[in-house]
């Protein structure tokens, strides 16, 4: 089994992180792992990305190919689309719908919601209200995570979960509260929009 | 340590590889995507307990220089920089395959194909053959990190310096590692073992180029018999066709086949290349695909292997791009595999090129010099490599040049003697200490009538903020270069203080001769991550 992750963002808003934390599990479950990072210019409010790689067998390339991702994973509504021609037919886009405009440019917002609510495998929730609506605002990242957990059939949830204590563990046990409880509002989050209508 | 796995990057594993061969010392100079390598280095308990050196070096060739006196000691140095940054040492670099070596130096250039960070995509292969040593390009982090121990002894063996070729997909991308135990640092001998190699009169020299070429039969038999250079062949008749894959290409390729490459397939990791086992590999395939990141190094060269006639195929055919970096998929279509069926690209995305940081000098600057500007319309203001080079994108569209390290001042110096006026250079403050004092002074002597701004934010910022070389010491240097007292100007660029410092720009252009301001703020992520770490100590 193998799973491929687009994660995406702008520059500074913390891909890397959620990066770190699935990179973690991974490497605690046996899994191999290769992860493209971009560093340097762009991460001055530029687009970023990161190729993230797991299997449980050999993985030869660092970059994912063109429609094969099982994943994209987008702190931005614009850079989850950026990305689409990496997605493969089946794979997921889990996306904050927070537009970060730092361009004049930015295409209107309806129209884009719209381009992205039209693909057929997407989950788009505001982490940026949620985290703010929870006191977290710096955890809107995790709170995607936890979004993405059950697509990423890949990792053990609760293996993921306690990752996300793991690389907050050096910034004290109130660091780590907040992580767990925003990883838990992403995952229930998409959990709820599983149930059946009532 | 043993068998212990490590999730690195390429740049982590080479850094790791150097400490654990042993290094007594890192020398270098930030460039993407180089820079981890050092800083790896800089924070590694074991370096630190054994002293190894790792503070910055004030540009590559200061960086190559200070490796060659390690070595001539009898120990072990590492030297790393972006490609360009070769240009810079290529002096010291090529001269030091003409020395040779006592202890081993090995030379780590990161190059930057589909210039992500960087001005140009040359492959420093070149430098290598250019300078006659052996070369090194691993095909993953495990590769990088298992060569260096190999490396610093090849060096050691052969008495040259050995270069390892690396390309940003390696340098930025992570893996799990398997480290072995750490090798002592080399003792120090305290003198070459033999010292007129190192002094390169024309008599000397000529002896040891005699000594270099000599060994080159040598280095194209260790790279036929390395396994890093692995040949495979199918069994039974002429294959349709072979593939040479280099460094990062292998990968590329055997992506494409999981279940194993279906043709004869060599992978090349060290240089000068095996003519023998190429040509071996030709004699079992109708022609061959090169599948090698950066220019057609290789490509060009089989034309001296092979015959004429025989077909080979890469990115001088066409088969691949002729620019930008090797992906799954350009080589998936020179194989001449299908690709899979994608999304069509959405409509609703444009481009969001990098910006300086809300609240950074830089752009303080840009303002007050476009303010001044609009009163010269014959102004033109010659920039540098560095964050604020993005002062050449709107908003700010405040620039008219950006080449090499340095070449603000130079540019605005050799445009000014040919008549332009104002001639403005704005160069960041480790750029100036980099490469633009040497051109400073050259104005100075000539009297040249430019307008240097020296924008110091007391970091090498591009790069993710590592120590400048001249921080606290600018006044100073420029002052000694000979720049008139009362034409060093400093400013504080913020934008309350705009008057202040668009009048001290009007006057100086006004001045009839060199004038440098330096405004000077700290950067904006230095600043924000040191006081994160105060608030931290608190805790």
């Amino acid at each position: 089994m193998k799973t491929d992750i687009i994660l995406s963002g702008v520059g500074g808003q913390g891909i890397l992180s959620i990066a770190t934390i699935i990179g973690e599990a991974a490497t605690r479950m046996g899994l191999t792992l290769k992860q493209a990072e971009v560093h340097g210019m762009s991460q001055r409010g530029g687009d970023v990305q990161s190729n993230l790689r797991l299997s449980d067998t050999s993985i030869a390339s660092d970059l994912i190919p063109l429609g094969t991702a099982d994943m994209i994973l987008s702190l931005e509504p614009m850079e989850a689309l950026r990305y689409l021609p990496y997605l493969g037919k089946d794979g997921w886009i889990i996306t904050s719908s927070t537009p970060f405009k730092n361009i004049p440019n930015y295409p209107d917002e309806e129209k884009l919601m719209a381009e992205l609510n039209a693909q057929p495998h997407v989950v788009a929730l505001d982490v940026e209200g949620l985290a703010k609506e929870h006191q977290m605002p710096k955890s809107a990242n995790v709170i995607l995570l936890g979004a993405a957990a059950s697509f990423l059939q890949i990792l053990d949830v609760q293996t993921l979960r306690e990752s996300v204590g793991r690389i907050f563990a050096s910034k004290g046990e109130a660091v780590v509260e907040t992580n767990y409880r925003a990883f838990d509002i992403g995952y229930e989050y998409v959990k709820r929009l599983n149930q059946p209508a009532l | 340590m043993e068998n212990n796995k490590l999730l690195l990057l390429g740049d982590q594993a080479i850094a790791l590889g150097a400490i654990h061969a042993g290094i007594s010392g890192v020398y270098a100079y930030p460039g993407t995507p180089s820079t981890e390598i050092t800083e790896y280095i800089q924070e590694s308990p074991l370096a630190k307990e054994r002293g190894v050196h790792s503070r910055w070096c004030t540009n590559e060739k200061t960086a190559m220089e200070a490796a060659l006196g390690v070595s001539y000691v009898g120990k072990r140095a590492l030297v790393c920089m972006k490609h360009v940054g070769m240009n810079v040492c290529a002096d010291a670099f090529v001269n030091s395959a003409i020395t040779g070596v006592n202890g081993g130096i090995v030379v780590v250039a990161a190059d930057d194909p589909s210039m992500h960070s960087s001005q140009n995509e040359q492959d420093s292969r070149f430098y290598g053959k250019f300078a006659m040593i052996p070369i090194l390009e691993p095909s993953s982090q495990q590769e990088a990190y298992d060569m260096m121990g190999y490396a610093f002894e090849l060096s050691e063996s052969k008495k040259l310096p050995v270069l390892m070729r690396i390309v940003t997909r390696l340098a930025h991308s992570r893996a799990a590692v398997a480290v072995r135990n750490a090798a002592n640092e080399t003792a120090c001998t305290g003198r070459a073992s033999v010292p007129t190699d190192w002094i390169l009169l024309p008599a000397n020299a000529r002896q040891r180029y005699k000594e270099v070429i000599k060994v080159q039969p040598e280095l194209i038999k260790l790279a036929e018999e390395t396994s890093y250079n692995a040949l495979s062949v199918t069994a039974g008749g002429t294959a349709e066709k072979g593939i040479i894959a280099c460094g990062i290409g292998y990968n590329y390729v055997m992506e494409n086949y999981p279940d194993g490459c279906p043709y004869p397939l060599l992978k090349i990791a060290q240089y000068p290349l095996p003519a023998e086992k190429i040509t071996r590999l030709a004699h079992t395939c109708k022609e061959i695909l090169v599948v090698e990141d950066g220019q057609p190094f290789v490509e060009e060269q089989l034309k001296g292997v092979l015959p004429s006639t025989y077909i080979v195929k890469g990115r001088l055919s066409g088969e691949l791009p002729r620019t930008g970096e090797l992906n799954p998929d350009n080589v998936k279509a020179a194989l001449g595999i299908a690709g899979a069926q994608v999304y069509a690209a959405a409509q609703n995305v444009v481009p969001r090129p990098p910006a300086l940081c809300n609240g950074c000098g830089h752009r303080d600057v840009y303002d007050a010099l476009n303010r001044v500007a609009a009163g010269y319309p014959d102004a033109k203001i010659f920039g540098d490599i560095g964050c604020y080079t993005l002062g050449a994108l709107p908003p700010f569209r405040a620039l008219d040049s950006c080449v090499d390290m340095g070449a603000s001042i130079t540019m605005a110096k050799g445009a000014a003697d040919a008549g332009l006026f104002p001639a403005i250079a704005v160069i960041g403050d480790s750029t100036f200490t980099h490469s633009g004092m040497t051109g400073l002074l050259d104005a100075v002597n000539d009297q040249s009538n430019i307008t240097v701004i020296i924008s110091d934010n007391l970091t090498t910022a591009m790069t993710g903020g590592q120590d400048s070389a001249g921080t606290n010491k600018f006044e100073a240097i420029c002052l000694g270069l000979g720049v008139e007292p009362e034409h060093v100007r400093v400013v504080v660029p913020l934008p309350k203080n705009m008057e202040e410092i668009t009048r001290i720009i009007r006057e100086e252009i006004e001045y009839k001769g060199v004038s440098v301001i330096i405004p000077r703020r700290e950067c904006m992520q230095t600043l924000n991550r040191k006081l994160k770490q105060k608030r931290a100590e608190k805790k």
